[in-house]
């Protein structure tokens, strides 16, 4: 679990916060506000965009085309956010996002990132030893399918398009929906049917 | 000229040797008030103009190794927005101390 903050830290962002808003800069109201904007964010956003590409073509070429657009058809707020790109899972080719500096993460898109992609650990072997990293998941990816890790920066975001899985055909997008969970969209896990 | 120190930055932890025998830790759960809070503040202070993200990450890296890997995520944030808000005469020193 991550650690809670010391007293220390909490006095000085108190501080902080009160030299601001005796200056008019951030007031309280405001971090109340922008804090529900981002909680509003979440993986479901991402999942029903995966929904839709695997099952309208036009919204799969728009998403290519421009992760922004297509994240905002489906309710996000992209407004001051990084590019965000999207990484095409195939029979081949699997994809695993990292950000070994800090901790960049399609924020805008699926809220907060989990402590696990922020952690020392993930930042420093996912990069090294990715199919070690992705069995700690139960995430086996077998030998001939290659696996390309990319870096998330503080300019430029990513998230992963999963194959669709086997025994959906005929599923509605809601109910594809509901298979796509965050790991799929980082790369550490994978949509499932059964 | 002496060979330039190629020993990576801190923050630079792609494929660090110290962590290879770590497993990641499966923690799910969500920020606390504290990481919520900051996350706020450090999203405004940039809709104000008042820093950019490249700033922060220079305050976060240049938080000493001890420090570093000893204060939480949130913190670490926090420990660069005040420092930045000091550098650019925003806040003072004394209003924090």
């Amino acid at each position: 679990m991550a650690a809670p903050p010391r007293p220390e830290s909490i006095a000085l962002l108190d501080k902080l916060m009160a030299a601001l808003s005796a200056k008019g800069i951030v007031t309280e109201a405001q971090i109340a506000a922008r804090q529900a904007i981002t909680d509003k964010a979440s993986p479901e956003i991402g999942a029903r965009m995966v929904a839709r590409a695997w099952t309208d073509e036009a919204y799969r070429d728009l998403l290519l085309r421009d992760g922004h657009a297509a994240a905002e058809q489906m309710g996000a707020t992209m407004a001051g956010a990084p590019p965000l790109g999207v990484l095409v899972n195939t029979p081949t080719r699997h994809h695993l996002v990292v950000c070994t500096l800090c901790s960049c993460y399609p924020r805008a898109l699926l809220g907060y990132p989990p402590h696990w992609y922020k952690s020392f650990a993930f930042r420093s072997r996912a990069v090294r030893e990715p199919r070690a990293v992705l069995a700690e998941w139960g995430t086996s990816i077998p030998d001939n399918v290659e696996i390309r890790v990319v870096d998330s920066t503080a300019d430029f975001r990513w998230m992963v398009l999963p194959q669709r899985p086997a025994g959906t055909e005929g599923w509605d997008e809601a109910r594809l929906a509901g298979l796509v969970t965050r790991d799929a969209l980082v790369g550490v896990g994978l949509p499932k049917a059964a | 000229m002496s060979e330039p120190d190629r020993t990576p930055a801190l923050h630079d932890l792609g494929g660090a040797e110290r962590f290879r025998c770590t497993a990641v830790e499966p923690d799910e759960a969500p920020p606390d008030a504290f990481g919520k809070r900051v996350d706020a503040l450090r999203q405004l202070l940039a809709q104000r103009g008042l820093m950019t993200v490249d700033e922060l990450r220079r305050g976060i890296e240049s938080i000493p190794e001890a420090e570093y890997f000893a204060l939480g995520y949130y913190e670490r944030w926090l420990r660069s927005l005040a420092m930045l808000m000091v550098e650019k005469g925003v806040v003072t020193e004394a209003d924090l101390a």
